[in-house]
């Protein structure tokens, strides 16, 4: 008897180290700094050992920009090398600058080899090649029309590949059959895992598939005191979907909730932090994305690159997030590559854009005010 | 003098098992040899059995395992039947309800039709629980307060699980069984209906939840700080002065100006008590079946200051507009 109470109290003790060091908990104090109106919960809240020091990890690996050479008015790109069907109008100096850029940013082992035959650059027998295509001009609509959610950061390259041939963070449509009730037992509904991409929770673990490729309603709670007889109610299921999405975003900018909403009534735009806009064109931004031109690349991708669907992998929040409410703390890389910006604008626009912003500059999340408030507007600390 | 001002009862009756009154012809016996446990005595009686479960409470332990079974077996399939991530991940798994789409049709066996069936047996374990509560009450001719009490928490489960989903026409709308999944669950229908914490019967079934802590701890601390005085023999010292029973009474009536009495604190406690499932089931009811959004309900009833505008706009709004000019 007394054998098997020691016994029963040792197996406690195992367990309750395993919550302590195993469950990713963050040894206190931790930093927390108001970010709405008094009294309602409006905070930020950040580890001063964790946070700033996983943004300055990924700041130390990106690799250096060369200066951005004059485009001395000669032959382009695309009259000299054979086969050039995206930034063909660049001067040859700033075509060479760009393919060495992607090549640190992208294939740095490979080199030129990840995506080139080495005998003949013109060749498209690599996937990789047509599949860059792809993703120049992904880059290109997206600093040219998505303003709304990368601002005048841009985004490169490098932004979600880390020099990495396929982004760390991304993720595949979940398997259909795994989600289907077949069988006699053990349906879930798609959730009840400890999924990381929703936070470890029990949540629905594809979130991804409805709203960040389908646009299925993310907007839950019902917007009038009472139930409106002619409006059916969203159900609980969809409710923990939408739950799930917020969990990712949270997840992978590493912020509260109230980052953007302020949380006695998450569905409110009036009390809400400027965040949330950013928030609400990033998960369109997203949606056009993989539909426009993740999805079609899938085609080009062998085998062993797509998932229980037969499609490639798709782009969340994380993939350029990555644990940062600003990728790379808004290091600004794009402006350095005015052809980012897309063919037509590419020398007009981008000469504006040089004058507009001269260096290089790194921003780090909580060095200023983090939800982009302006001081003198009503949503300010008071 | 410090017999029981320390956490542990310090006096232990070691004797001959007491084996309570013959029960009446017919019965099923009470089970099990009655034996002393020197640990048990440290937070109770050290005399462990013998248990009377009886018909009811036969039916009920089978009832309730068939239920834990039929979710037990589902949470275990749904690992694929792999035991090392069954127990890795059992506090994640669950047993859900049908999908919306079935509303309150019966569903497919592996879409809802387990729940239902789970439902069902632990249903009916908790309500044959409640049959022996009441009936082992009369039979020892006790007023049967703790099997309503008991109602109370079951009133509340059966709002969750049988009432309330009825009353929207889904039984996608009830409670997965499972340990973070129902908590989730919790998170979601607050989120989807406005914030619960708007509800006035949420706001009521936490206060009696926070006043049951408190009554608890004054009615237990004042038993104990008076024990030293014989205050667990409270009856023969109701009528006397200078008793451990007066000197309570005079704390509370001396720091507070009024004090419960030896009957009343135990209503007081009762109630309380009961009240914390009974207000907090109709919150749920009425979420959803009566009230959309608990927040904006507050809003127009004056329950809920109204803070300044953070002057960001609806995007869709703005773009809805923009289409219309």
């Amino acid at each position: 008897m007394k054998i098997l109470a020691w016994f029963i109290g040792f197996i406690f003790l195992i367990l309750t180290g395993f919550m302590l060091l195993t469950a990713g908990w963050e040894a206190p104090p931790m930093d927390s700094e108001q970010s709405g109106f008094r009294g309602t919960g409006m905070v930020q809240v950040s580890n001063p050992r964790v946070d700033p020091a996983r943004l300055q990890a990924q700041l130390e690996m990106v690799p250096e920009i060369s200066p951005l050479p004059e485009d001395g008015g000669g032959p382009r790109a695309g009259d000299i090398y054979q086969n050039v069907q995206v930034l063909g109008d660049l001067s040859v100096a700033r075509f060479t600058r760009i393919m060495q850029q992607m090549t640190e940013w992208v294939t740095p082992e490979e080199g030129c080899a990840g995506c080139h035959v080495l005998n003949n650059l013109a060749d498209d027998s690599v996937y990789r090649k047509d599949v860059s295509r792809h993703m120049i001009r992904m880059t290109q609509a997206i600093n040219s029309g998505w303003e709304n959610h990368v601002q005048a950061t841009g985004v490169t390259c490098y932004t979600c590949h880390r020099g990495q041939n396929v982004p760390e963070y991304t993720w595949f449509n979940a398997d259909p059959a795994a989600e289907s009730g077949r069988g006699l037992v053990g349906w879930r509904a798609g959730q009840n895992r400890a999924a990381e991409q929703v936070g470890l929770t029990s949540l629905p673990e594809d979130p991804f598939g409805d709203y960040l490729e389908g646009t299925d309603e993310i907007r839950i709670a019902g917007r009038t005191a009472l139930p409106e007889a002619d409006k059916p109610g969203t159900s609980i299921q969809h409710t923990e979907e939408t739950y799930a999405l917020m969990m990712h975003m949270s997840t992978s900018l590493d912020v509260n909730c109230t980052y953007c909403h302020n949380s006695r009534d998450f569905g409110s735009w009036e009390q809400s932090n400027p965040a949330r806009v950013s928030a609400y064109h990033g998960i369109r931004m997203a949606q056009t994305l993989n539909l426009e031109h993740v999805a079609p690349v899938s085609d080009l991708l062998p085998p062993d690159r797509l998932g229980p669907t037969g499609e490639g992998r798709k782009v969340n929040c994380t993939t350029c997030h990555q644990g940062v409410n600003k990728p790379l703390g808004g290091l600004q890389m794009a402006e350095n590559f005015p052809s980012l910006y897309g063919e037509s604008v590419s020398s007009q626009a981008s000469a504006e854009r040089e004058e507009q912003s001269g260096e290089l500059v790194s921003a780090i999340p909580g060095s200023g005010n983090p939800v982009g408030t302006a001081p003198d507007s009503p949503a300010g600390p008071r | 003098m410090v017999e029981n001002t320390n956490i542990f009862t310090r006096a232990q009756v070691h004797g001959p098992p007491d084996y309570g009154a013959p029960l009446p012809e017919g019965s099923y016996p009470r089970i099990g040899k009655p034996f002393k446990s020197y640990w048990m005595g440290k937070i109770g009686d050290a005399q462990i059995g013998p248990i009377y479960l009886g018909s009811y409470g036969v039916a009920s332990l089978l009832a309730g395992f068939i239920a834990i079974e039929i979710i037990g077996l589902n949470m275990w399939a749904s690992v694929g039947w792999d035991p090392v991530e069954f127990i890795r991940q059992l506090p994640w798994l669950a047993l859900e309800p049908p999908p919306p789409e079935y509303g309150l049709s019966l569903p497919p066996l592996n879409q809802g039709g387990w729940w239902l069936m789970a439902g069902f047996f632990l249903t009916l374990s908790l309500l044959l629980w409640w049959v022996r509560m009441y009936t082992r009450a009369r039979a020892l001719g006790l007023g049967t307060h703790v099997a309503w009490a008991f109602m109370s928490a079951i009133w509340l489960y059966l709002v969750l699980g049988f009432i309330r989903p009825i009353a929207m026409g889904s039984w996608s709308e009830a409670v997965p069984f499972g340990i973070f999944p129902h908590l989730d669950w919790t998170a979601a229908f607050s989120i989807r209906y406005g914030n619960l914490f708007y509800n006035p019967f949420h706001m009521l079934s936490i206060a009696f939840l926070y006043g049951s802590v408190l009554l608890f701890a004054m009615h237990g601390g004042t038993v104990l700080a008076t024990s030293r005085f014989g205050a667990e023999r409270e009856i023969e010292q109701a009528y006397d002065r200078g008793t451990a029973f007066e000197r309570g009474a005079l704390f509370w009536r001396w720091t507070m100006g009024f004090c419960a009495n030896a009957e009343s604190i135990h209503r007081w406690a009762w109630w309380f008590a009961v009240l914390v499932p009974l207000t907090g089931g109709i919150g749920i009811l009425l979420t959803g079946t009566v009230v959309e959004n608990w927040y904006l309900w507050g809003m127009k009833h004056g329950l809920v200051p109204p803070y300044p505008e953070t002057g960001v706009a609806d995007p869709a709004a703005a773009a809805m507009q923009g289409a219309e000019q």
